[in-house]
């Protein structure tokens, strides 16, 4: 439940000197993708905060969005967050199971209605759908996201799968999944996408709620601007080479061992906001475009739909999705013009390398 | 069955210069700006390198240009937090990691003293007290305290 203790105060219970604390409240401002000078004004506002109540409830998921939050490098801000903040509902990581685990949803909305937090991961069945693809505790997943939503300040949707479908959602979509957004429509949601998202930006998304008692800025896909507000081709420590027109024609070829852009091998950095590019993964240790593959676009709506991962964002893919359509566009035009520039270079590539190409890649999946 | 020696596996050398995105460069910038404001009106500036797009060996060309200088410190709260000046008087380094030793925050500030150094306002207060505690227990402990009064 949760307690009428502050953040200030259970931390300096824990033996965490003010110095710790402002420490803390430097890490957290970077999780935030605030300004280092606002750790100060962080210190003042947690000191006061007070532990929200958060249920977590999983549908149509891998998982996978847990793994991220769980697997962040622990012990860390997260867990300080976690410590702080009271996770009274979480399928995966509650002892509690059967009646008893529904009875602690059920208590948490009670005690804490008008002031819990909601966080989501996973599609659900949407209400013309069959129920029956997924329940809990024989619990259609439709009826317990509204009953619980009832009494909630606000819904975050953590996941593709939750903010725009996500996997379940993908043609042919077979258990009719919807996402959160299209189904609250009276309460905040926020839509922390990816496949999985940043753990960083899970926490992120927490820490300001609780730290200011707002909801952060969002764009057009409910996103909090904050992380997604600048595209990972924008952010990309190889953008230089796209500028310069190199790119790495094939996974192995010397483009690729020297680092250059991967767009023609279907990076779709362009047209993919998140922060990737400048949190990276695993404690900061590197990200995919680091590790020479190119981006999925794995926070986009419908992007398991968006044609071949491995198809340059210049061609055409047929997709229905006319955000995808739209977006391929403005990235085929800027895409032409490096393409041309680089395709000298391309022959050379393919000179030193025929043995995997990214079409052949394609073919073989 | 093949020899071991002839399995033909080609070992790349390492380079010898750490591969470099050209993205230190425009930092050094950066800090050079925030350098020219504190000397002109000694505003502290901080700049959190977690929001900046580095690719592998920038980091190590950054922290080479910026060199160390004469003072060094580890702050010990919730992991340890290493701070350094440059070589650049009034640059400093900090280097945050959590009680596992991993890193979770890389900043460097321009300042005379980082603000993590500086001791607080509220812990001055709160060691005055405790500073009297100690004081007030070892004269009630100490026989000889008396006469000295």
């Amino acid at each position: 439940m949760a307690t009428s203790k502050t953040l200030g105060e259970s931390l300096r219970q824990h033996g965490v000197s003010r110095r710790g604390f402002l420490k803390f409240c430097a890490a957290t401002a970077s999780m935030m993708a605030l300004p280092p000078s606002m750790a100060p004004a962080i210190a003042q506002a947690l000191e006061k905060a007070r532990r929200p109540s958060v249920i977590w409830l999983s549908f149509q998921e891998c998982t996978g969005c847990t793994e991220s939050l769980t697997r962040s490098f622990s012990p860390t801000v997260e867990n300080l967050i976690f410590d702080v903040i009271s996770l009274d509902y979480h399928h995966t990581l509650q002892a509690a199971a059967g009646d008893a685990a529904e009875h602690a949803r059920e208590q948490a909305m009670n005690t804490n209605a008008g002031e819990y937090l909601v966080v989501v991961d996973g599609s659900l069945p949407g209400p013309n759908a069959n129920p029956g693809y997924s329940t809990i505790a024989g619990i259609s997943n439709y009826d317990m996201l509204m009953d619980t939503i009832d009494g909630a300040a606000a819904v975050v949707a953590v996941g593709t799968c939750a903010a725009f479908g996500g996997l379940p959602k993908a043609d042919p979509n077979p258990t009719g999944a919807v996402s959160v957004q299209d189904l609250v429509k009276d309460k905040p949601v926020i839509n922390v996408s990816g496949c999985p998202p940043v753990p960083m930006v899970i926490t992120g998304v927490l820490a300001q709620f609780l730290t200011f008692g707002t909801l952060p800025e969002l764009d057009e896909y409910g996103r909090p601007r904050a992380f997604f507000g600048q595209s990972i081709h924008d952010r990309c420590y190889r953008r230089p080479f796209y500028d310069k027109g190199k790119f790495a024609e094939s996974f192995d070829d010397e483009g690729a061992k020297a680092g250059w852009c991967l767009y023609r091998l279907g990076c779709k950095g362009p047209m993919t906001y998140n922060a990737c590019a400048t949190m990276k993964w695993n404690g900061g240790a590197s990200w995919p475009v680091e590790a020479g593959y190119p981006c999925l676009g794995c926070s986009e709506p419908d992007f398991w739909d968006a044609g071949g991962f491995y198809k340059a964002l210049s061609v055409p893919t047929g997709s229905p999705g006319d955000v995808l359509l739209t977006a391929g566009a403005v990235g085929a035009a800027v895409g032409v013009g490096a393409g041309l520039m680089s395709r000298n270079q391309g022959k050379q590539a393919v000179k030193h390398h025929d043995k995997v190409t990214a079409d052949q890649l394609e073919e073989k999946l | 069955m093949a020899e071991l020696a002839g399995i033909p596996i080609h070992i790349e050398q390492p380079e010898a210069e750490p591969q470099q995105f050209g993205n230190a460069l425009p930092i050094l910038n950066e800090i050079r700006h925030a350098l020219a404001r504190f000397a002109e009106r000694a505003e502290p500036t901080r700049i959190d390198l977690a929001a900046i797009p580095f690719g592998p060996g920038d980091e190590a060309r950054l922290m080479a240009l910026l060199g160390r200088g004469e003072v060094e410190a580890t702050i010990d709260a919730l992991g340890p937090t290493r701070v350094w000046e440059t070589r650049f008087p009034g640059v400093w380094v900090l280097d945050y990691a959590n009680v596992e030793g991993e890193r979770i925050a890389l900043q460097i500030e321009i300042d005379e003293v980082p603000q993590m150094l500086r001791t607080q306002r509220a812990d001055i207060t709160d060691s005055l007290a405790a500073l009297d505690a100690a004081l007030a227990s070892a004269t009630a402990a100490d026989p000889a305290a008396e006469s000295r009064h």
